[in-house]
């Protein structure tokens, strides 16, 4: 179904090395509209190596990115916001010493006609937004800090959806969640999909998100094992390609695959 | 719905069993950290007024404070943003005194000789140059921390030598004296002071400024619905700030001039010398105005502009500010700049007090800038830390000085209080932090 389209994003033959150390090797993802693809592996596979060279976090050794089919250009965080692309860390890269309306227009912010922050209308915005995201939200004027892990992650959220994103990647998003927060997050990934976003959505742990994913795309040892639609695996034997690099007949095989002998 | 019935439910619940006093400041939304630095302040007045027999509590006194603070005050603005990005700055006495040579030689030298002697626009040209010079020094220091990934310590440390050596070589080591008569008002002193009806004025105007911004606040907030200040705190909040500003005038201006300087005044003009004396008020002092306006201004800066909002997101997460966009060096760059044109402002305030530009000016007052933003609550983890905070923190350490040169002590024992009031503090501040938690 989707063979006839562009991708909204092509990452072919991406390479980056910390030291000796290549954390991603050659490797290669794609995403279409309305998609969800699943990227897994073990820690340290690196997935999210992989999303940051998108998110402009890191600068690729090599390989190129297409979006919509044309290379782009991304040097760093900026460029990537410029495309769309609107990242939830790993890590909650949130500024834990401002409230959550600074969070959400960081680097963004809207401004009165003076030049000034106008800090209302951010506020009103944020108060909408979360409110619809986690309606038990009331600790606008705290710094992030103050908040729990839950509250934290829909501030993360919170701030890659505000700005009409195009592709939302989403490393481990319910890593700090509770079962409730966890389905809450699975829901919204069920209305972004709605609306044609592009969806990279990152776990160690298959569990999470084999339901929600169209694709799953399988990393070990920074190389892509391979490729397969959810409805054409089963979950042991995608946790084969996690665990042994072992590729189940219906998937597309990639340059980490176990070498059969 | 149920929802917001139950969770107003709660509220109230909570209003009720709440502690009065805890309810205040929630409702006041006062900064209970900077209310425990005023009454440390009060503490070591009235201890101050107490053991000098009534000397430390006196118009002369306190206005004399004012005007003491104001040069590190000033720096201390800036050395709040410094700080607050993980940064230190130990060269801004250094800065502080090689602006001040600039200046002096500008003023004294240089600009007479095109200009003619006393000229009206020598005080302003010397001052830009100053102030160009500083922001120069600064822009440099940042460049080399956040392009060259040069630890700032390091850098400023550098520069701590670099600026006094350099000091040292603009006039070989001379002192420059006299200042221009206009550049001198900077400094304070009779002259220096704008009198009572203006400080009068100056009140009124800042009275009308806090009722005007309580009001704009409390309008927007209800503009969109948001949650606001019981009425009776936003009363308190202004009544409060209203009375402090009438105070400080009002101390102000019950300092009158030296009897010598008044009749010297009442003959020039003219005026009959009465029997009780001549009663001239001095008013604010023009320091204390140039310090309270960088004051203002960097309030401004730091809360209401993006520059501001980006140099604490930095300072909470450096990797998170990087990530969401924010060009965090150039941001480094801007804030290094910063403190080199408050550096100049401060060296302005310090060489016209002095009516002299000295090679040794502005020594130790990284220390000293240093310790005020820290005593006033910035926290060297970056993060933290208030412009007004660090100018009362700057207060402190002078009320602590001058109280002690009052009853005598010796220098080398107020360094030794100093250095343990610093200590002290933050020890004080860390375990404040930790039970806030
Ligand atoms: N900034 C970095 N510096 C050095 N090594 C790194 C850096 N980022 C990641 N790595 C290494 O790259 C590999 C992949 O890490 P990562 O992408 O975080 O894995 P994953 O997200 O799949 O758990 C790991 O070996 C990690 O140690
Ligand atoms: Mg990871």
């Amino acid at each position: 179904m989707l063979d006839n389209q562009t991708p909204l994003v092509e990452m072919r033959n991406i390479s980056i090395s910390f030291g000796g150390i290549h954390a991603v090797d050659n490797a290669s993802v794609e995403l279409y509209p309305g998609e969800v693809v699943a990227l897994l592996g073990h820690n340290g596979a690196g997935k999210s190596t992989l999303i940051k060279i998108l998110s402009g976090a890191y600068k690729r050794d090599g390989g190129d990115i297409l979006i919509n089919g044309e290379p782009a250009e991304i040097g760093n965080p900026r460029d990537a916001k410029k495309y769309g692309i609107e990242t939830i860390y790993q890590t909650l890269a949130v500024a834990d010493n401002v409230d959550a309306a600074a969070n959400l227009y960081l680097g963004r912010e809207l401004r009165t006609p003076w030049g000034t922050l106008d800090d209302v209308a951010m506020e009103a915005k944020a108060r909408e937004v979360m409110g619809r995201l986690n309606p038990n939200f009331r600790r606008f004027k705290e710094p992030v800090k103050a908040l729990s892990g839950g509250q934290r992650q829909s501030v993360a959220i919170a701030r890659a959806i505000l700005f009409n994103a195009r592709i939302l990647i989403m490393d481990e998003p319910t890593a700090a969640l509770g079962p409730q927060e966890t389905a809450q997050v699975g829901e919204l990934i069920k209305q972004l999909k709605r609306e044609g976003i592009g969806i990279f959505l990152i776990s160690h742990d298959i569990h999470d998100v084999f339901d929600l994913a169209d694709r799953v795309s399988v990393m070990k040892n920074g190389q892509v094992v391979g490729h397969a639609r959810t409805e054409d695996v089963t979950k042991d034997e995608v946790l084969g390609m996690i665990i042994l690099g072992k590729v189940p007949p219906k998937a597309i095989p990639g340059p980490g695959a176990m070498q059969m002998a | 719905m149920a929802d917001t019935v139950n969770s107003v439910h709660l509220n109230v619940a909570r209003g009720a069993n709440e502690h009065p006093v805890r309810r205040f400041f929630r409702a006041t939304e006062i900064d209970t950290r900077l209310l425990g630095m005023v009454g440390a302040l009060m503490i070591i007045w009235i201890s101050f007024q107490i053991s000098t027999g009534g000397l430390f509590l006196t118009p002369r006194n306190l206005w004399n404070l004012t005007v003491q603070t104001s040069s590190v005050a000033v720096m201390a603005t800036g050395m709040v943003l410094v700080i607050v990005t993980r940064n230190i700055d130990l060269s801004v006495g250094s800065v502080l005194g090689f602006c001040g040579m600039v200046m002096g030689v500008a003023q004294a030298q240089i600009l007479p000789q095109y200009l003619g002697l006393g000229h009206p626009a020598i005080w302003a040209i010397t001052l830009l140059i100053g102030l160009v010079t500083g922001a120069a020094i600064g822009a440099l220091h940042g460049v080399i921390i956040a392009f060259l990934g040069v630890p700032s310590f390091i850098v400023t440390l550098g520069g701590l030598l670099v600026w006094r050596g350099a000091t040292w070589f603009v006039t070989s080591g001379q002192t420059v004296a006299p200042m221009d008569t206009t550049f001198r008002l900077m400094g304070g002193g009779t002259e220096g002071s704008i009198g009572a009806t203006a400080s009068w004025l100056v009140a009124l105007i800042a009275c009308l400024a806090i009722v005007w911004a309580l009001l704009h606040a409390r309008r927007q907030r209800k503009r969109f619905g948001f949650p606001r200040r019981p009425i009776w705190a936003e009363y308190v909040l202004g009544g409060v700030g209203c009375a402090l500003v009438l105070g400080f005038v009002a101390v102000a201006n019950a300092y009158y001039w030296p009897a010598n300087i008044a009749r010297k005044y009442a003959d020039a003009n003219g005026i009959a010398w009465p029997d009780g004396g001549l009663l001239i008020s001095h008013g604010i002092a023009v320091p204390v105005l140039v310090a309270i306006a960088v004051g203002i201004v960097m309030t401004f800066i730091s809360t209401r502009l993006r520059f501001g909002r980006y140099v604490f997101a930095i300072g909470g997460n450096p990797e998170a500010a990087e990530l969401a966009g924010i060009k965090t060096r150039w941001v480094t760059v801007r804030i290094f700049t910063l403190m080199g044109a408050l550096c100049a402002i401060a060296a302005a305030i310090s060489t016209a007090r002095l009516n002299a530009a000295t090679n040794a000016q502005g020594e130790l007052d990284e220390l000293y800038t240093i310790a005020a933003a820290v005593i006033g609550g910035t926290s060297l983890a970056g993060g933290t830390g208030t412009i007004a905070g660090a100018m009362l923190g700057a207060f402190v350490m002078q009320s602590l000085q001058s109280g002690m040169v009052l009853l005598g002590i010796d220098s080398p024992l107020q360094r030794i209080v100093v250095g343990m009031v610093l200590v002290i503090a933050v020890w004080l501040d860390t375990v404040y932090r930790a039970r806030a938690k």
